[in-house]
């Protein structure tokens, strides 16, 4: 088929890329254009974000709701070649650009480029992406699955050595036959030799982790004097131990296995950005079952612990949740009179929660009793803290009174509207305070 | 209809949320028009003058049907708002008792006025104790008015020259010289 651009990218309804399994995000930058001009009628693609993985390229439109853009994305496997950037007096002026080749069609190769408009470090960018096209994550995808999440990752060999070699045994062409005393001795033999390996191997993955450990240290030592020397981590790339040890970290990082959290390292000063779509990502299950509305103070720990390493602080999470204001993601951060913050859908309405404690309220019990915070809860299904705000806000709109007593702190159905000033002793034919009346009254006759 | 001695309450009496101070404006001050006429009511129903806060005696401010009580803050808040009506007044600076004007006292000194002429008293002296529970004052308002109110109200009257008070003979006793012409 003739493609006359790249693929579809899927996004999260907060405009998140959906990853593929085991692909990890490792770069981000804004104000990109991306260009091809072997191809004719290629899309606008202008001012968007570049998100460098280890499986693919993806280029997000911005919140700019005027671009019609779509998000796309190059599989890394595609590329055939990437240019290295010649600096000249020429670019000195113009924004950096990246120029790599691929082949979208079998018989057809194209030019695109990358032109850097923002503030990224593209020399790091160009760096990245070099190697994760020479790492060809996505071809390991394909072989067992524990290769791309084994922690040691410095000798392959052991990494998929568990996969065949204990297995190698059973599966062999022309499966030796288990009878006899034969049989049973060679069973023992092989027990033997296949707890030997294990042996060996775990001495290995012993061995690789010392060398790691003192990876570690020298790692420490450089950060610790990186530290010292206050150098400002935006400073252009031109020193090559800064750039390695920050290539290190990142790797080392990744490879002890987080799975694309959204650091500070790859996303720079976009970082609370996408922090805050990851978060109306993430928070849309929790939000479901506990009903729509969820305490900050949860979310903080739900999120923190889902993140597992990469932990946020409490400034982060309210910093992500008040971007939430300039995107379009279907929740939203909420402050109530009493100070509670919570996170709730947008398509949450307020209205029908009052409707339903209106009704909750004026059954024939209830009109006599009143209800508590937590009977609230329980016929609204949610926390018993979210109910007393909602009962407290509907006090508010004068729906519900309040009754404080030795038998607690309750809520009744806001009769005084109904009260007559002018003849105190007025009750109408109809209503609620008719009901009222005659439900109280007939109580008192039990 | 419940009852507190012989006075009627209103259905709302029942009504928990009626003895919590609401904190929502527009019930608050439904709220507080509804205990303040109900305390006028109840005060000149039963001829009670003077209201003590931290009393239990004041019977209106606690229902035990359904085991509900105002509490001080609730009290002070009404008593205050029949204040600032000038409906009563504090006797006290600790605002610990409080006089009930169901009748203000100029309405006091109009009573006292027509009671006058209905008795055909525009030129006697009468104590003022006379006034409060003599024979005259039996059946209608004045009897057992509360000494201070009427002392009051005499004092309207006697600035308009509708009378003189004067100290009487035993120590605590003051009387009154009316001086009102037959119309």
């Amino acid at each position: 088929m003739a493609t006359n651009s790249l693929p579809k990218a899927d996004l999260t309804s907060s405009g998140r890329p959906v990853f593929l399994p085991n692909e990890i995000e490792c770069s981000i930058l804004s104000s990109v254009d991306l260009e091809c001009d072997d191809i004719s009628n290629f899309p606008l693609l202008k001012s968007g974000l570049l998100i460098l993985t280890t499986h693919r390229l993806l280029w997000l439109p911005d919140n700019n709701p005027s671009s019609s853009a779509a998000a796309v994305a190059l599989p890394l496997s595609f590329l055939t070649h990437i240019f290295s950037t010649k600096k000249s007096v020429k670019t000195l002026f113009h924004s950096p650009r990246v120029r790599f080749q691929a082949s979208l069609d079998p018989s057809k190769s194209v030019v695109m480029t990358a032109v850097m408009r923002g503030k990224g470090d593209t020399d790091a960018f160009l760096a990245k992406f070099w190697e994760n096209w020479r790492a060809r994550a996505w071809e390991n995808d394909v072989q067992t699955q524990t290769q791309a999440q084994t922690a040691v990752g410095s000798t392959s060999v052991s990494g998929s050595g568990p996969a065949s070699g204990s297995g190698g045994f059973y599966t062999r062409e022309g499966a030796v036959r288990m009878v006899g005393v034969s049989g049973i001795l060679r069973k023992e033999q092989e027990m033997w030799e296949s707890t030997d390996k294990s042996l060996q191997e775990a001495f290995q993955d012993l061995n690789a982790l010392m060398s790691k450990a003192k990876e570690m240290v020298i790692l420490a030592e450089k950060m610790r004097q990186k530290l010292l020397s206050g150098s400002n981590s935006k400073s252009s790339a031109t020193n090559d131990d800064e750039v390695g040890s920050k290539e290190e970290m990142q790797d080392w990082m990744l490879s002890v296995g987080i799975v694309s959290p959204v650091t500070k390292e790859s996303a720079g000063a976009l970082y609370h950005q996408q922090l805050s779509r990851q978060l109306a990502d993430y928070v849309r299950i929790p939000l479901e079952r506990a009903g729509g509305m969820i305490n900050l103070i949860d979310v903080y720990c739900l999120f923190n612990r889902a993140r597992g390493t990469e932990l946020i602080s409490p400034d982060d999470l309210l910093r992500a949740c008040s971007l939430w204001e300039k995107f379009d993601v279907p929740v939203m951060l909420r402050k109530f009179d009493s100070g509670v913050m919570v996170i709730q859908n947008k398509s949450h309405s307020d209205e029908e929660v009052f409707a339903r404690i209106k009704a909750l309220v004026t059954n024939p019990d209830t009109l006599r009793t009143g209800i508590s915070a937590s009977d609230a809860a329980m016929t609204l299904g949610i926390a018993p803290g979210m109910a007393k705000e909602h009962l407290l806000t509907a006090e508010s709109k004068g729906l519900l009174c309040r009754d404080i007593s030795p038998d607690g702190f309750r809520f009744y159905v806001n009769l005084f509207p109904e009260i007559s000033t002018d003849d105190v002793y007025l009750v109408k034919d109809y209503g609620i305070y008719n009901t009222w009346v005659r439900v109280a009254s007939a109580s008192r006759l039990e | 209809m419940q009852k507190l001695g012989d006075f009627k309450l209103p259905h709302f009496f029942n009504y928990p949320p009626y003895f919590t101070l609401q904190p929502v404006r527009d019930t608050r001050e439904k709220q507080v028009q509804l205990w303040k006429d109900l305390i006028l009511d109840y005060c000149r129903t039963q001829k009670i003058f003077v209201i003590g806060l931290e009393e239990e005696d004041f019977a209106l401010f606690s229902n035990p049907v359904i085991e509900r009580s105002l509490s001080h803050e609730a009290r002070a808040a009404f008593l205050s708002a029949l204040v600032s009506e000038g409906r009563a007044e504090w006797l006290d600076k600790g605002h610990r008792k409080c006089l009930i004007l169901w009748h203000r006292v100029q309405d006091w000194a109009d009573i006292i006025f027509r009671f006058v002429k209905d008795n055909g008293l525009e030129d006697s002296v009468m104590t003022v104790e006379e006034i409060r529970s003599g024979i005259e004052s039996r059946g209608t308002e004045l009897h057992g008015i509360d000494r201070t109110i009427l002392m009051r109200a005499l004092r309207v009257l006697e600035q308009k020259g509708k009378l003189a008070i004067f100290k009487g003979t035993s120590a605590d006793d003051e009387g009154v010289k009316f001086s009102m012409e037959p119309f």
